[in-house]
């Protein structure tokens, strides 16, 4: 499928009208908001949590999900989910029986990180595809989302957030405090394991839109945006969710009018608003009075 | 001083109209961790009220006695009573402070918001905004007020990460203040801070311990900022522990005992107690994890 390029008329009007014309890309729209939420809000905690390197492995699973999902004829959001679920299940086994065993995590995360990202090469090499499937699967497109797949991410994304909104105190507690909340009965070693499952499901549905490599555009940066300019939970969370919002529709917005893929505008929006407001801060609240005690 | 004791000799349970006075009774307890005996044989008796600290060198057990007032480790033998239930059962009674690495300076999340989790951190669903729930405000004020209580009102609106080892230590006891605990216990809670934090903290937990009938039980490796604080000393060594006023306990010919070494205690002129000849290496001070 070819699409003409669209032309840019700086008119905002008419270029609305233009990026709104075909159903394919409102959906594209439509799935990008639901994902930039979901993204905004589970990358919050995911960097509160430090499991940065845990969610960029569940990315890398993705591939490899979407290239099998590829090879069987399956609907590439299968692979994508089943691959991600799996993954999150096995990154909770291999950090359990730790209390916060960060090294030896790390370690067998990294494992399953070069496990997956070698399975993906083999699952697309066989599959013996065109080369723009590979590019779609690493880098993202916003073209064939269907109005069946948006509501799936719609469904998906209530799920998720319902779960995080009954679970938002103790999982805060439990992110921060591990001892002591442990110590008042929060299930931590079952939230651990939850949050897993949630940022896999949220990568998976994230990396439909920016590909398998770029998650991190719409789960780390926004996130990590939003905590320099606030240590305000709530309001970090929101601002999160709607830095994430603003850079996939300026991204999608920009993918419409280039050549270049949806992945790389989202990913580079993502980092211009980050650099900005690392400019803008610096020097103000992040001027750290290194903890006495770090014994 | 109680020492050793059968698990078959141990006494009954206490009773309910007893153990509502007494904090914590724990009886001829046998603790294992890792397949390893760590200590054995344990009584100890703490009244309401009472400000206890526990002492001992690196890896005798200190902390496991927390663990063990929580419920967080089953005992091998013996009985453990908190508040009046079986250890684990009224740990929403109990404010815990553990041992503690301070928070990475990356923390970005207000001191605030740390306490706050001490009041109802552990509840499921979201608050609703103070506009809309008159619980959310009683929440907030207080919050206010345990932060104020322990002097952190200046900068509880920082993010923790940024704050001094002295900062996060006061706010973390707001923290477990925060519930109004009938009972207070305290990992290494000096170890961090300067001697004028130490100082000023210790006087804190007394105030704190003396004006609401807290139990106060606090580990702690140099006896001496508390030391006029204290009702009573549990001191670990040896796979055991010895219970009894502080100055019972820190004796030269009881510590020999424990550790089956000489030790001496030396006091000085004002009031200070050093113990000279434990087996502890002095370089030990650098890594405290004694889990």
């Amino acid at each position: 499928m070819t699409i003409e390029l669209a032309a840019l008329s700086l008119d905002p009007v008419s270029d609305w009208n233009q990026l709104t014309t075909y159903p394919f890309m409102v959906q594209a729209l439509e799935a990008g908001t639901i994902v930039a939420v979901m993204a905004g809000v589970v990358g919050w905690l995911m960097v509160l949590r430090r499991q940065v390197f845990a969610g960029h492995t569940l990315a890398v699973i993705a591939f490899p999900g979407a290239a099998a999902a590829a090879l069987s004829g399956l609907p590439l959001a299968v692979g994508y989910y089943g691959f991600c679920s799996l993954g999150a299940g096995a990154l909770a086994a291999a950090s359990r029986g730790e209390v916060r065993g960060r090294s030896s995590e790390s370690a067998a995360i990294g494992t399953l990180q070069a496990l997956a990202l070698g399975a993906g090469f083999v699952f697309v090499g066989l599959y013996n595809g065109q080369l723009g499937d590979l590019q779609a699967m690493l880098f993202g497109t916003f073209l064939g989302i269907t109005a069946g797949q948006v509501l799936t991410l719609l469904w998906i994304a209530f799920g998720t957030l319902a779960i995080l909104g009954v679970a938002a105190r103790p999982l805060l507690f439990a992110s921060v405090d591990p001892g002591v909340a442990r110590a008042r009965g929060v299930p931590a070693k079952l939230l651990d394991a939850g949050f897993l499952l949630v940022l896999g499901v949220a990568v998976a549905a994230t990396a439909q839109i920016t590909g398998a490599l770029l998650v991190f555009a719409l789960l780390v940066t926004p996130a990590a945006t939003a905590q320099r300019l606030t240590a305000r939970p709530g309001a970090g969370i929101v601002l999160a969710a709607a830095f994430a919002l603003v850079v996939t529709w300026l991204g999608l917005a920009a993918a419409y009018f280039s050549p270049y893929p949806v992945g790389f505008w989202v990913t580079s929006f993502s980092f211009g608003l980050y650099v900005i407001v690392r400019v803008l801060t610096a020097g103000g609240p992040m001027g750290r009075t290194h903890a006495t005690g770090a014994a | 001083m109680k020492l050793g004791g059968d698990p078959s000799l141990a006494p009954a349970p206490p009773r309910d109209e007893r153990a509502r006075e007494e904090a914590i009774a724990i009886a001829a307890a046998d603790v294992r961790r890792a397949g390893r005996v760590v200590w054995r044989g344990l009584d100890l008796s703490v009244v309401q009220g009472e400000f206890v600290a526990v002492l001992g060198p690196n890896g005798a057990g200190k902390s496991t006695l927390l663990h063990v007032i929580l419920g967080l480790l089953p005992l091998r033998a013996g009985t453990a009573a908190v508040l009046g239930g079986r250890a684990g059962r009224r740990n929403s009674e109990i404010g815990y402070l553990p041992q503690r690495r301070s928070f990475e300076p990356e923390t970005r999340i207000r001191g605030r918001d740390v306490v706050r989790l001490g009041l109802d951190g552990a509840r499921w669903g979201l608050p609703l905004p103070p506009w809309m729930s008159r619980s959310t405000r009683a929440a907030e004020r207080r919050v206010g007020e345990v932060i104020e209580l322990v002097g952190a009102s200046a900068y509880a609106d920082r993010p923790i990460g940024e704050l001094s080892g002295g900062e996060q230590q006061r706010l973390l006891i707001a923290q477990a203040l925060a519930r109004g605990p009938r009972m207070l216990l305290l990992d290494e809670p000096l170890d961090s801070l300067d001697l004028p934090n130490q100082v000023a903290v210790a006087a804190l937990l007394e105030r704190i311990s003396t004006a609401a009938g807290v139990t106060v039980v606090l580990v702690a490796h140099d006896v001496n900022p508390i030391l006029a604080y204290l009702d009573r000393v549990v001191y670990f060594a040896g796979g055991r522990g010895v219970v009894g006023a502080p100055r019972e306990v820190i004796r030269g010919d009881v510590l020999s005992r424990l550790y089956g070494a000489p030790i001496e205690v030396l006091e000085t002129s004002d009031g200070r107690l050093v113990v000279v000849g434990t087996p502890e290496p002095p370089a030990i001070h650098a890594s405290r994890h004694d889990h």
